[in-house]
């Protein structure tokens, strides 16, 4: 029994499951689910958050958090715009925006590391000076003539196929997110400094390094993400991606990231994104209305740590009744931040 | 939200008998979609109940989907949805002149009609534009009404929806270029405010206006929740009576301060019938009685014949301005 | 850690809390005196007013919350229980007009009551973190709400004029809402500080463990906070009805992350175990006189939250290097003494 449950056991597996399950149930709910065109469609319109989700996961793993990234995001996407509207060129302004981007993770990171500050309180203080900056730099303006070819980034689709463009990007990151996260020594290094920070330091990792990269990492992704809105949209103001930071925080978490640091892989954080997009959508296409996929979503969010938990409660008392005196299986999550 | 259902019940009755047996050549059987700025808000919830009531009249269904918060990309997957879904319109409120324009582009190549209404888009997004007023007479009208109240001296506010709003920004336009006239060289501009369409900030950024301008002699909100939270503000202030407010905003929601004399006059149009009008717009676009083009004119239900003007333009009509004399006869 | 040294060092927190209050209160008093100077209507009746109206709800919020934060948790959820509970109020003095205004202030503190109570017994026995609860919870409460009202609006015209009056009149420029606020932050800052039940929530975020073995019934203790933090959120939602006398479905929306940061700039550690309610309620009144400040000084609106969101990271990092400069300070007083 226990043996036939292992693989459920790790949540990767059981959110992929669930992303074929939203697929199968889409393509039964709406026939125009399951066409290229609304596939691509979909994706494109996830492009930001899963961006930013890989990075996140990054973060959350050390053991950190980044509110402030969708704000960001609205910052370098206003300072793109308005470096264009002041006749730089588009790749210069692409390029500020990135090292804008890197410079609001950097500050995060200063004041998390340096000052030792937790990140939940200073990025709830970054989320609203970058949004304020986003408005400071545009105010009302908005820009939006942008050169087709820069919009074509955002908004084209690879050569006749319904691949979005921005979804290329994705997968080219998300595989190198995986990459350095689970192949690396870096990757282990955060790991080990999200599951014992102090055991970490003693083992001789720098941790306080690691975790400013990290969050230089985090702004640049918002960078990059906002160069993607930008360009998807062809338009640049203030309040772009507002409200895009508790989705990000939400994808990851359901991804099966411990939020105390040190679990998780990014895979089930990609299935995920998808998950989330996927049923968004289905739902969309039947018209039912967006307050149940909140509910949705929120429940998701509750059951990816509360089924774990219960399961392993359940299999503990099994084995227990099965093997009397039987070593305990390991304790579930405790609440400890 | 009873009130609102006995009187699209009653426009309902009334119309249903003066139908004409065929709806002015539109097609029965028509799919149209409505899809407004934000749908938690009471002003759309109105246009769109209005538009569905129409559909029905020409035997098409119409339904209402959209985002609950007015951000420049939230309208996009609501967009490729209705693609998806096949609908034959789409009248759209846009929350972005220039950002929906590529994805209503690509439903207008699958042959879905794009209608705007309340808030356009860039002319190559939509075949035609329903709008309530003449953006320039509605920017220049709230000054002048303003300016007569407060006798054309004194120094003056605006509080506006979010910072990116298209059709405010549009009328804030003219009334600066408005102010600018000989008359208003009494009249000063010394703020906009933002109160982001949110009834709380509103009502908070009224507050901060009077304290940082004590002197303020009047404010013109236009839009229905700017003005609703900061009459709310002025009528249990001391500043009650003593600043002027105006702007545009639903005879429901500023009924009470009508009455209690926090304010005047303020002005709009009749939200229900620019969505009726989208209604029709889109019907007679569908069924090939119009195309779009300058000079075309199609029968619009109870509003009569309608004939397109300029950039695709359809204009419901001058504003309505309400006060005591006249509030009690409008219900919206 | 003996038990002598965990008194000492709780007293040692007590007391550093407390300095940080007086010091809070420093840089409230003259932040608010230099802004009188430059323009004296900022403390005149009708300015005084509209600021303790403004900082009503969020410093009721942050009493709540910083039970939560005490026991080293957050809730994220009371954004969405304040929005059910206004809604409700809304709803119910349209069906009942003639309704007692205590009755549905119970009907509102219980209704949050059970909220609070699915949110502790995710994280008390399911073991979901609560962060994650509370997000989930929040979507979901918020969901439910969107289902309910759909968008619809309650407009002050239909509320009882006698309810709205808790707002607008009051004792001199003290509005009932205030004077409501205010007993209930001594109330319950006298409560957490004398009764037994009310120090285990600082025992529980100090440590746990020790907690634990102190003979608490961390379960229990967990679940009566977050009800405790859902009852006043349920309360507060009855409140923002009579301030706001508007409401829809986003009633709220957003408030969670501005109580939190209102919380830590009082000096309520996120960490777990140190700050006070009185402290966290300054917090909030420090944010609301900041941005009520910039708008009598006529800084730009689009300028406004950058400038706030500033003033918070400058509120936490100074009150970090003073915490340390104080402990360190009393840590020599002691060797010497």
């Amino acid at each position: 029994m226990a043996e036939m449950l292992a693989p459920l056991r790790r949540w990767e597996v059981v959110i992929w499951l669930l992303v074929l399950l939203a697929l199968f149930l889409g393509s039964f709910l709406s026939p125009a689910f399951l066409t290229a065109d609304n596939l691509g469609n979909l994706a494109a319109n996830l492009s930001e958050i899963a961006l930013m989700a890989l990075t996140s996961t990054m973060v959350i793993v050390a053991g950190e958090i980044d509110l402030s990234v969708a704000s960001a995001l609205g910052m370098c996407s206003c300072l793109l715009g308005l470096l264009w509207s002041l006749h730089v060129p588009i790749a210069l302004a692409m390029l500020a925006a990135l090292i804008a981007g890197a410079l609001a993770g950097a500050f995060n990171g200063v004041l998390v590391t340096w000052l030792g500050l937790p990140s939940l309180a200073v990025t709830i203080g970054t989320l609203a000076l970058y949004r304020g900056l986003a408005f400071g730099l545009l105010g009302d303006k908005a820009v939006a003539d942008f050169p087709t070819f820069f919009t074509n980034l955002g908004f084209g689709t690879v050569m006749g196929t319904a691949l979005p463009n921005p979804m290329v990007l994705f997968f080219l990151l998300a595989v190198l997110t995986i990459l350095v996260l689970h192949a690396t020594p870096f990757g282990r290094a955060l790991y080990a400094i999200g599951a014992n920070p102090v055991a970490a330091t003693f083992a001789g990792l720098p941790v306080l390094r690691h975790k400013f990269l990290l969050f230089v990492l985090s702004g640049a992704m918002s960078g990059l993400a906002g160069i993607v809105y930008t360009a998807r949209f062809s338009s640049a103001r203030g309040d772009n991606a507002e409200g895009f930071v508790l989705p990000v925080v939400a994808a990851v978490l359901l991804g099966g990231i411990s939020i105390f640091g040190g679990k998780g892989s990014v895979i089930g954080v990609i299935a995920a994104v998808f998950l989330i997009g996927i049923l968004q959508n289905a739902l969309a296409l039947i018209d039912v209305s967006n307050d149940i996929l909140t509910i949705v979503t929120g429940s998701l969010l509750i059951a990816s740590v509360l089924g774990p938990n219960l399961a392993a409660a359940v299999e503990s008392r099994l084995e227990r009744r099965a093997l009397p005196g039987g070593r305990r299986r390991q304790p579930r999550r405790e609440n400890e931040a | 939200m009873k009130r609102r259902a006995l009187m699209i019940g009653a426009a309902g009755a009334m119309l249903a008998g003066t139908l004409p047996a065929e709806a002015a050549g539109i097609k029965p059987g028509l799919t149209i979609a409505f899809l407004p700025k934000q749908v938690n808000n009471p002003y759309f919830t109105t246009a769109d109940d209005a538009g569905i009531a129409a559909c029905k009249e020409f035997g098409a269904s119409g339904k209402e989907v959209g985002p609950s918060s007015a951000g420049a990309s939230t309208q996009v997957s609501y967009i490729n949805t209705l693609v998806a879904q096949r609908v034959r319109a789409i009248c759209i409120s846009a929350n972005d002149r220039n950002a929906l324009v590529p994805y209503l582009k690509r439903a207008m190549a699958q042959g879905i009609k794009v209608v705007s209404y309340d808030s356009d888009v860039a002319p190559a997004g939509r075949q035609l534009f329903c709008s309530q007023a003449d953006n320039e007479t509605i920017g220049r009208d709230e000054v002048k009404l303003l300016g007569k109240m407060i006798d054309y001296s004194g120094q003056i506010a605006i509080l506006s929806a979010t910072p990116n709003a298209t059709n405010q920004n549009t009328w804030i336009g003219f009334m600066k270029d408005e102010l600018k006239k000989p008359e208003y060289a009494k009249m000063e501009l010394v703020k906009v405010a933002y109160g982001n369409d949110d009834d709380q900030k509103s009502f908070t950024e009224m507050q901060g206006l009077m304290q940082a301008f004590p002197h303020l002699r009047g404010v013109i909100s236009p839009t229905t929740v700017g003005v609703s939270a900061a009459a709310r503000y002025l009528s249990s202030s001391p500043y009650k009576g003593k600043v002027t407010l105006t702007g545009l905003g639903t005879p429901n929601q500023m009924r009470a301060y009508i009455k209690d004399g926090t304010v005047q006059a303020f002005a709009l149009w009749n939200p229900g019938d620019l969505g009726y009008l989208a209604a029709y717009a889109a019907g007679s676009l569908c069924s090939g009685v119009i195309t779009g083009k300058e000079g075309e004119s199609f029968a619009c239900g109870k509003l009569g014949q309608r004939s397109i003007g300029a950039d695709g333009v359809v204009i419901l009509g001058p504003l309505t301005v309400f006060d005591k004399s006249n509030i009690d006869q409008f219900h919206f | 850690m003996s038990a002598a040294v965990a008194a000492e060092r709780t007293g040692l927190f007590q007391a550093l809390a407390r300095v940080r209050e007086v010091g809070l209160f420093a840089v409230l008093a003259a932040l608010a005196l230099a802004t009188a100077a430059i323009n004296p209507r900022f403390l005149g009746a009708q300015g005084v007013k509209d600021i303790l109206e403004d900082v009503a709800v969020t410093a009721l919020l942050c009493v709540g919350e910083t039970i939560v934060l005490l026991m080293r948790q957050v809730d994220l959820s009371i954004s969405s229980i304040l929005g059910l509970t206004a809604y409700a109020t809304g709803a119910l003095f349209i069906a009942h007009p003639a309704m007692p205004i205590p009755l549905v202030m119970a009907i509102g503190a219980v209704g949050g009551a059970a909220l609070g109570a699915l949110n502790g017994g995710l994280v008390a026995w399911g073991g979901v973190p609560s962060l994650v609860a509370t997000l989930g919870t929040l979507y979901v409460f918020r969901g439910a709400d969107f289902a309910w009202v759909k968008g619809a609006q309650i407009n002050a015209t239909s509320l009882p004029g006698h309810f709205l009056g808790l707002a607008t009149a009051g004792v001199g420029p003290v509005p009932f809402l205030a004077l409501i606020v205010v007993g209930l932050i001594a109330l319950s800052g006298y409560a957490l500080r004398h009764y037994p039940a009310g120090r285990e929530y600082f025992a529980l975020g100090s440590n746990e463990e020790a907690a634990r073995l102190a003979g608490i019934d961390v379960r229990r203790r967990l679940l009566l906070g977050f009800i405790c933090c859902g009852a006043i959120a349920g309360f507060a939602g009855v409140l923002f009805t009579a301030r706001f006398g508007t409401v829809d479905a986003t009633a709220g929306t957003g408030l969670e992350l501005h109580v939190i940061a209102a919380c830590v700039v009082g000096g309520v550690a996120i960490t777990g175990g140190v700050g006070s309610v009185e402290g966290a309620a300054i917090g909030a009144l420090l944010l609301a006189t900041i941005s009520n400040a910039l708008v009598s000084l006529r800084v730009p609106a689009f300028w406004e939250q950058t400038i706030e969101g500033a003033m918070l990271l400058a509120a936490i990092s100074l009150d970090l290097v003073i915490a340390r400069h104080t402990l360190a300070l009393m840590r020599s007083g002691r060797r010497h003494g």
